[in-house]
């Protein structure tokens, strides 16, 4: 195979982004989310996982007019249109913090830690906010 | 001399409410801003601590922050004052001086 074939091979990775930060408090989900979005553009196998206080990234109804910043979560939306569809949620997390599916602004797969565990093992890449 | 406590981490990530509740001492206020604000939500792990703090303590949260979050007065356990900015700037100047955790 030439250099030129090996280039033009596409190459398709596992990548997982483990979301673990609150959103607005610091640049980490913000972040998060433009990566994700080149990783889909690349036509990568993209998984989002949400745990720890970054399941607060995904609460419905956020308004951000009072603090001066931009709203990005209808980003979250979107992703569906970049064929980023495989989001997970860490139940245990949305316990601690007292949220439910119901306040969520996309639609999530909810896994318990053993499951979590398992899809990260299964990953090509991890990249962890 | 009365202090006002802010802490703007939130208690999921951070020790500050921790340290802070530890150290704040009975009259004194503590004020929840930033990602801090997550401390003052109904039905979390944290709210059985919080209530026993409200107990000594005046709690405030500041209402922006938790509406760029996407939380209500409805999500914020009884007792705890929604306060703007302005409400914020008088808190400072009410209280003798401010301790700000980061």
């Amino acid at each position: 195979m030439s250099e030129e074939e090996m280039m033009d091979d596409e190459v398709v990775k596992k990548f997982m982004f483990v979301n673990r930060r609150a959103p607005y408090g610091s640049i980490y989900a913000l972040e998060s989310l433009e990566v994700v979005l080149i990783a889909a553009a690349f036509d990568q196998d993209v998984s989002l996982v949400f745990s720890d206080d970054g399941v607060f990234q995904l609460k419905k109804g956020q308004e951000t007019e009072g603090v001066g910043m931009k709203n990005f979560s209808p980003t979250y939306r979107a992703l569906e249109m970049y064929d980023v569809e495989k989001l997970y949620v860490s139940k245990a997390s949305m316990d601690e913090r007292g949220l439910t599916k119901d306040d969520l602004i996309v639609d999530v797969e909810v896994l318990g830690d053993e499951a979590l565990a398992d899809l990260m093992d299964d990953q090509d890449v991890i990249f962890s906010f | 001399m009365s202090i006002l406590h802010t802490v703007n981490k939130s208690p999921f990530e951070k020790s500050s409410l921790d340290s802070c509740l530890k150290l704040a001492k009975a009259g004194s206020g503590v004020l929840l801003i930033e990602d801090g604000v997550y401390g003052a939500l109904k039905g979390t792990a944290r709210e059985a601590q919080i209530k026993e703090a409200a107990q000594n303590l005046k709690l405030y949260v500041l209402g922006p922050d938790l509406n760029a979050r996407g939380m209500t007065g409805e999500r914020v356990i009884d007792g705890i004052e929604i306060v703007d900015y302005a409400g914020f700037v008088d808190l400072a100047a009410d209280h003798d001086k401010v301790n700000a955790w980061l």
